[in-house]
């Protein structure tokens, strides 16, 4: 009798580490998060990554851009200055798109008139504009994480990125580790 | 449901998101699924054909239940349950 009362505790505690590990199994799993890399600042390609963002933001999952390189022209604020630039940054500033309303088609940008058929197409068939595209993903929670190291490269200080609630400023490396624990992750 | 019980169902919510596209609808079924009961039928009307098979998605995602959808003129009616 004895005897069967321990092999039936051994057997219950060995069931209870299998159930620990498959627990921790579970935590480790990846979240329901989508980080995107957002790369590109044409107009196209900033539209897709707000409405891909926007449409998995309605479904309750985590979602964070990192915006880096031509991509900052989406997220500069045309109405603020920056002091204290060199000359190559100076030149960069102004020869990039100066906010998300100034993009650049990728195809068909036709001297700027690409942009304004788009942008008059999307009002008449009911697409979001970029700046209420923004207005939603604050409202959602999106976060928005500005690379630091592009920006200091094309000479972009702090002073003239967008008002934004979720907004931080991170390298790469940060990028790595939040798409190291997503269920899914993009480049753009 | 069939094509009958959804023209008959009792629907708590309306929600009209004809004058938006993708992801609009979308947003606006988010925004709305929070003021109704548990149990609760919701309808959203989109003039995006999309929408019809998104929202299915959504429901599945979000653990709620699609009932079906209805088509109207130049317009669908897409039903949902909260779960």
């Amino acid at each position: 009798m004895q005897n069967d009362g321990n092999i039936q505790l051994v057997a219950l505690q060995q069931e209870v580490e299998t159930l620990k590990s498959k627990v921790a199994l579970l935590e480790n799993s990846r979240k329901d998060q989508l980080p995107i890399a957002i790369v590109s600042g044409d107009l196209d390609k900033i539209i897709a990554a707000m409405v891909i963002s926007l449409a998995a933001a309605a479904m309750d999952t985590k979602v964070r851009l990192f915006f880096s390189f031509w991509a900052l022209s989406a997220v500069r604020d045309r109405n603020k200055k920056a002091n204290g630039k060199d000359i190559i940054s100076k030149m960069f500033g102004m020869m990039l798109p100066k906010s998300r309303n100034n993009l650049n088609l990728s195809k068909m940008n036709m001297a700027g008139m690409g942009p304004m058929m788009i942008k008059y197409l999307m009002k008449k068939k009911g697409v979001l504009s970029l700046d209420r595209m923004f207005g939603e993903a604050a409202a959602l929670g999106i976060e928005i994480t500005i690379c630091e190291m592009s920006m200091d490269l094309m000479g972009f200080k702090k002073e003239e990125m967008i008002d934004y609630p979720h907004l931080r400023y991170a390298g790469a490396a940060t990028f790595v580790s939040e798409a190291n624990e997503s269920s899914m992750q993009l480049f753009i | 449901m069939t094509q009958e019980e959804l023209i008959n169902v009792k629907v708590a919510k309306t929600v009209d998101a004809r004058g938006t596209a993708c992801p609009g609808p979308l947003l606006e079924a988010k925004k709305a699924i929070g003021t109704i009961k548990v149990g609760d039928i919701m309808e959203i009307l989109s003039a995006d054909e999309g929408t019809k098979v998104d929202i299915p998605k959504w429901c599945q995602k979000q653990g709620h239940e699609y009932l079906g959808a209805l088509e109207e003129k130049g317009y669908f009616k897409v039903f949902m349950k909260k779960k």
